[in-house]
C-alpha cells in the first residue's frame, strides 16, 4: 500500500503586524527597509511559541482523528523552547496521545519540517504519524528579517490507506551552504548577502535536486500543478521553474504578503495550503531549502476534499487581527526593555514533581467524569463535586479540551501582571458540564460577554526568567463561531 | 442543632489602632497599640489572660508563622497562643477561638488579636504571593479586584441590570462608606468623595474603578473575652455579649460544579442563615440594626445584602439608592467607614468590625453613634474568590437582648 498524506493542518496567529509600522520605527537607521514597507506578518502573541503552536496546528489538522493510533509524533523548528528536554514530549501530552508514541525533535535546519515530513513518508511502520512544523523566529529590530518571517505552524498526518495525496518521489541533497546560521548560545540569526543567497544557493542548488527528483518519478516540470517553494525572496521561485520547466502558473503564492515566512514551518505550510486547492489527479512539487534542500512529489488522489482541517492555512489567515503597534512586536519578543513592575517579580518556579504527578491536568487539560453520577469536573478529584453525589473515588478521566464552554462571569483587569494588559479571564462554564476560571487569550475587553463561546488553546502560562522555564496551561479564547460573528 | 454560643460569652475589653499607611510602625507597634486600649477597657491585668488567638493572613510580609509574634510583642505569660489564618475571615475566626475557649470553660479569660502589616511591598494594592505548587500551574492569573469584578458581569446578566445602572449603584456604595469615614478618626481614610468622582475614576479591573476597591493598610484591632458572670464579677453591667458566630466554606461547589451562578455567595447565604438561627433572629431586615460587612469591593457589599437576606434578591439596587443602607437609613452598613475607608490589614479586618458595634452598642461612637443605640449588630467577612471563599458572620449585642 502506498504512502501519503491522511490530513493537514496549519496554524497563523491572529495578529497581523504591519510592516508599514515596522518601517515607520526603523526607516530613520535602515533607509533601504523603506520598499519594503507592504503587507503584513504574522506575529505570535506573547504567550505563544513553536510548542504551542505546533499543538494548535496539529489539532487543526486531527479534528477528530482517533488519537490514541498515532505512532509517532515528529516536531520540526529551529526555536524550540527547550533545549534540552523533548518538546515533541510537551506536544503530545497536550493532544493527549497515547504514551507509547515514539517521539522525536527535528532542528537548525530551515528545512527541518520538510525533512521531517519526508522521514516519517519513509518509514517502515503502517501506523499514522504525526508530523508538525512551527516556528516563532526572534529578529534583531531593523532587520530584513524583521519584515520577511512570520510565526506560523503547519501539521500533517501521514500513513496508509484512506490518503489524500501519495507520495510519488523523493529527492534531496545536503550541501554545507551557509546563507545564514545562529551559533549555540546566540539570540539572533547572523545573515549573508541575499544576491548570493539567491543566486548560488537557491538558484543551483533546488533545480539540480528538482531535476533529480523529476528523473526518478519520470516526470516533467510541465506535470506540476502546484510548486510549493518556500521562500519570499524576490523572483526566487519564479526563477527555480523556469530553470526546471515548471510553468509559471503553478508557482504557489508564498503568502509574503500575508503571513510573512515561517522558517522550518514554511515548506509545510505551503503545501498545506496547495492541498486545499489541489484536484485528483494534479502533481504537487514541494521544496525545502536549508544547508542542502529536500524534494518532495506528491499526487492528489481521488479523495483529496474528503477530509478538511478545522481551518486550515485559508481558514486561519482569515482569522485576522492588524497589528500597528510595533512596540508591543518588540515587547512580546523580549527585544526591548520593559519596566514590568513588581507584580511581575513573583518566583515562577515549577515543581517539576509536582508538573509529572498533574501532567493529564495540566497539560493535557484532562479533568474527571463521575462514573457514578456522570458529572463532569475540572479537575479531578477524589470526591465527586456533585453536592447530590460525593461519590469517593468515582473520576474517570475526561478530556476537556475540545469541550465548548461559554463565559460566566469575566473582567478585564488592569491591576494583575500581564505582559498585554489588561488581563483578561473569566469563568467558563461547558455545555457538557464543569467549569474553570481561566486566562483568556487572543481577545480584547469589549469582545468579551456573559454567554459568549470560548474555545480551548493551548498557551504559555508563565515564563520563568530566572530558570529558563517555560510553563503551560490552556488557555479560553472566543470560539470560531463567535469570531465568525464578530467578523 | 447544636444550643449555639448566643449569651454564653461576654465582651470586656476592645481595642483598635488606628489605620492606615503606618510607615513609622512595626506589626509589635500595632498589635501594642490595639492592646493596651482593650486591656483599659477590660480593666484587667494581662497576666489573666489565659489563651489567645493571633489572626494574620499574609504573615510572609511582615512577622512571620506561628504565635510567637503576639506572645513577643506582649510578653504573655507563656500562654497557649494559636495563629489563626483563614483568609479575611481570620481576625472574626480568631475571635471565634477565643469565645469557644472561654464557652467551653477551658479559659476564663482569651484574648483574640489580629494584625496586618501590609505597606512594605513597594506597590499599591495587596502583596503578590504564591498560591501553591499545582495551582500556580493552572490557576488563572487573577487579582482580588479581577476576582470580585465577576460579579458584576454574573449579576447583571441574571437580573438583566444595565451596566450603567449597575455602575451607579456601586458607587453609591463608595460614597456612602466615605461619608461615613469621614466622621472616624481612627480610618485610614477620611474624606468623602463625589459620585462623579467615583464614576470618572482609573479602571482597575472592569467594572471596578479605583473607589470601588478598598484601601490597602496596616492595623490592628484585639477583643478581650469573659464569661457573664466573671465579667460582672468584674463590675461591668452595661454587657455585651456574643449571639452568634457562624463560618461557612466553600468546598468547590462553585469553583467546579455547574449549579452556581456567580452572581452571589453561597457561603455568606449558608451562614448568615445559621447566625440568624443561633440568635434567635428571624427576620433580620427588622431585628438587625447595624451592619459592617466586607466591602473589600464595592460590588462585594452591594450582592452581599442579598446574601445576609436583609433585601430581596435582585432588590440590593433599589436598597442601596434608596438610602436603606445610609448611616441615616433603616441598616446603617459600613458607620465606622468600613474597608473602603479603614483598608483593609486582612487579620485585623474582623475584629475591627466587632470593635465599632462593641462601641456602637455602648453609645461609645461619638461623631458616627446612631441616635438609637443599636440592639443587634451583624459583622461579615468573606475571603478569597466569589468562586471559593471563606465566610465568617458574627452577631453582637447587649447581653439578654
Amino acid at each position: 500500500m502506498s504512502k501519503g498524506i491522511l490530513r493537514h493542518g496549519a496554524y497563523v496567529p491572529m495578529r497581523r503586524l504591519q510592516r508599514k509600522a515596522i518601517v515607520a520605527a526603523n526607516g530613520w537607521f535602515n533607509s533601504a527597509l523603506r520598499t519594503q514597507g507592504k503587507g503584513e506578518r504574522a506575529m505570535a502573541n506573547w504567550d505563544e511559541d513553536s510548542v504551542t503552536m505546533a499543538v494548535a496546528a496539529a489539532r487543526d489538522c486531527l479534528g477528530d482523528f482517533a488519537r490514541d493510533t498515532i505512532a509517532a509524533l515528529h516536531m520540526a523548528s529551529t526555536t524550540l523552547p527547550f533545549a534540552d528536554r523533548l518538546n515533541a514530549g510537551i506536544v503530545a501530552g497536550a493532544l493527549n496521545l497515547a504514551e507509547s508514541v515514539a517521539g522525536h525533535d527535528h532542528s537548525a535546519t530551515q528545512r527541518a519540517g520538510l525533512s521531517a515530513l519526508a522521514d516519517a513518508l519513509g518509514g517502515s511502520g503502517a501506523a499514522p504519524v504525526l508530523v508538525i512544523a512551527a516556528d516563532k523566529r526572534r529578529v534583531k529590530a531593523a532587520s530584513p528579517l524583521e519584515l520577511s518571517s512570520g510565526d506560523g505552524a503547519a501539521a500533517f498526518l501521514v500513513g496508509e490507506g484512506d490518503i489524500i495525496a501519495e507520495l510519488v518521489a523523493r529527492a534531496n541533497r545536503t550541501v554545507d551552504f551557509v546563507d545564514h546560521y545562529r551559533g549555540d548560545g546566540v539570540a539572533f540569526d547572523y545573515t549573508w548577502e541575499e544576491r548570493w543567497i539567491r543566486d548560488e544557493g537557491y538558484s543551483k542548488i533546488v533545480p539540480a535536486t528538482v531535476k533529480d527528483l523529476f528523473a526518478k518519478a519520470g516526470v516533467t516540470g510541465a506535470d506540476i500543478a502546484h510548486f510549493c517553494m518556500p521562500c519570499t525572496l524576490a523572483k526566487v521561485a519564479g526563477s527555480v521553474a523556469k530553470k526546471t520547466g515548471i510553468s509559471e502558473t503553478s508557482v504557489r503564492d508564498n503568502l509574503a504578503d500575508v503571513c510573512g515566512d515561517t522558517g522550518a514551518a514554511h515548506a509545510l505550510a505551503m503545501l498545506a495550503h496547495a492541498l486545499e486547492d489541489a484536484k485528483p489527479g494534479e502533481m504537487i512539487l514541494v521544496a525545502g531549502f536549508g544547508q542542502g534542500c529536500d524534494t518532495l512529489l506528491f499526487r492528489a488522489t481521488d479523495r483529496i476534499g474528503s477530509t478538511k482541517p478545522t481551518r486550515g492555512v485559508s481558514g486561519w489567515l482569515a482569522r485576522r487581527r492588524e497589528e500597528t503597534n510595533y512596540q508591543k512586536f518588540l515587547s512580546f519578543n523580549d527585544n526591548v526593555e520593559i519596566e514590568r513592575g513588581m507584580r511581575s517579580e513573583l518566583d515562577k518556579a515549577t515543581a517539576l514533581s509536582s508538573l509529572y504527578r498533574n501532567r493529564n491536568t495540566v497539560t493535557g487539560f484532562v479533568g474527571g467524569k463521575c462514573k457514578v453520577c456522570g458529572t463532569l469536573q475540572f479537575p479531578k478529584t477524589n470526591v465527586c463535586v456533585n453536592p447530590n453525589c460525593n461519590a469517593f473515588h468515582s473520576q474517570e478521566p475526561h478530556p476537556f479540551a475540545d469541550m465548548e464552554g461559554r463565559i460566566m462571569s469575566y473582567t478585564a483587569d488592569n491591576l494583575t501582571y500581564s505582559a498585554d494588559p489588561p488581563a483578561c479571564y473569566g469563568m467558563v462554564q461547558f455545555d457538557a458540564g464543569g467549569r474553570i476560571m481561566i486566562d483568556f487569550t487572543d481577545v480584547t475587553p469589549d469582545e468579551i460577554e456573559v454567554g459568549t463561546a470560548m474555545d480551548m488553546v493551548f498557551r504559555i502560562k508563565d515564563y520563568d526568567s530566572q530558570r529558563g522555564f517555560t510553563r503551560y496551561f490552556w488557555k479560553a479564547t472566543p470560539a470560531s463561531s463567535a469570531a465568525a460573528k464578530g467578523a | 442543632m447544636a444550643r449555639g454560643i448566643r449569651d454564653k460569652v461576654a465582651i470586656i475589653g476592645m481595642g483598635c489602632s488606628k489605620f492606615g499607611e503606618r510607615w513609622d510602625k512595626e506589626a509589635d507597634d500595632l498589635m501594642v497599640e490595639a492592646f493596651e486600649e482593650a486591656l483599659n477597657d477590660a480593666g484587667i491585668e494581662k497576666n489573666q489572660i489565659d489563651a489567645a488567638w493571633l489572626a494574620t493572613a499574609i504573615e510572609e510580609q511582615h512577622v512571620g508563622k506561628s504565635g510567637t509574634p503576639l506572645a513577643v510583642a506582649l510578653r504573655l505569660p507563656q500562654i497557649a497562643v494559636t495563629r489563626v489564618e483563614n483568609f479575611c475571615a481570620s481576625g472574626t475566626d480568631a475571635f471565634r477561638g477565643a469565645v469557644y475557649a472561654v464557652a467551653s470553660g477551658a479559659a476564663d479569660i482569651a484574648l483574640a488579636l489580629g494584625v496586618e502589616k501590609l505597606k512594605d511591598t513597594g506597590y499599591g494594592g495587596l502583596p503578590q504571593r504564591s498560591r501553591g505548587a499545582l495551582n500556580s500551574m493552572w490557576w488563572a492569573n487573577a487579582s482580588a479586584p479581577g476576582n470580585f469584578a465577576q460579579l458584576a458581569a454574573a449579576y447583571r446578566a441574571k437580573h438583566n441590570v444595565a451596566k450603567g445602572d449597575f455602575k451607579r449603584a456601586i458607587a453609591h456604595v463608595s460614597v456612602k462608606s466615605h461619608d461615613n469615614g469621614s466622621r472616624n478618626p481612627k480610618a485610614h481614610l477620611q474624606n468623602k468623595v463625589s459620585m462623579d468622582q467615583v464614576l470618572g475614576a482609573p479602571i482597575v479591573a472592569e467594572p471596578l474603578g479605583l473607589f470601588d476597591c478598598c484601601g490597602v493598610s496596616d492595623g490592628s484591632a484585639c477583643a478581650i473575652v469573659t464569661t457573664p458572670d466573671i465579667a460582672r464579677g468584674l463590675g461591668k453591667t452595661d454587657i455585651i455579649s456574643v449571639k452568634a458566630l457562624q463560618l461557612s466554606v466553600s468546598n468547590g461547589v462553585e469553583a467546579q460544579h455547574n449549579s452556581w451562578d456567580g452572581s452571589y455567595f453561597a457561603t455568606t447565604r449558608v451562614a448568615s442563615k445559621k447566625a440568624y438561627q443561633e440568635a434567635g433572629v428571624t427576620n433580620p431586615r427588622e431585628e438587625i440594626d447595624l451592619i459592617e460587612v466586607h466591602d473589600c469591593f464595592s460590588v462585594t457589599e452591594l450582592v452581599t445584602m442579598e446574601d445576609l437576606h436583609i433585601s430581596p434578591e435582585g432588590g440590593a439596587i433599589r436598597d442601596v439608592m434608596d438610602g436603606f443602607y445610609d448611616a441615616d437609613g433603616r441598616i446603617p452598613c459600613q458607620i465606622d467607614g468600613g474597608l473602603k475607608c479603614f483598608g483593609h490589614p486582612i487579620g485585623a479586618s474582623g475584629l475591627r468590625m466587632i470593635y465599632e458595634m462593641y462601641l456602637q452598642l455602648q453609645g461609645k461612637a461619638g461623631a458616627r453613634q446612631r441616635s438609637e443605640p443599636p440592639r443587634l449588630g451583624l459583622t461579615h467577612n468573606l475571603g478569597g474568590f466569589p468562586h471559593q471563599n471563606v465566610c465568617s458572620i458574627s452577631i453582637v449585642g447587649r447581653y439578654g437582648a
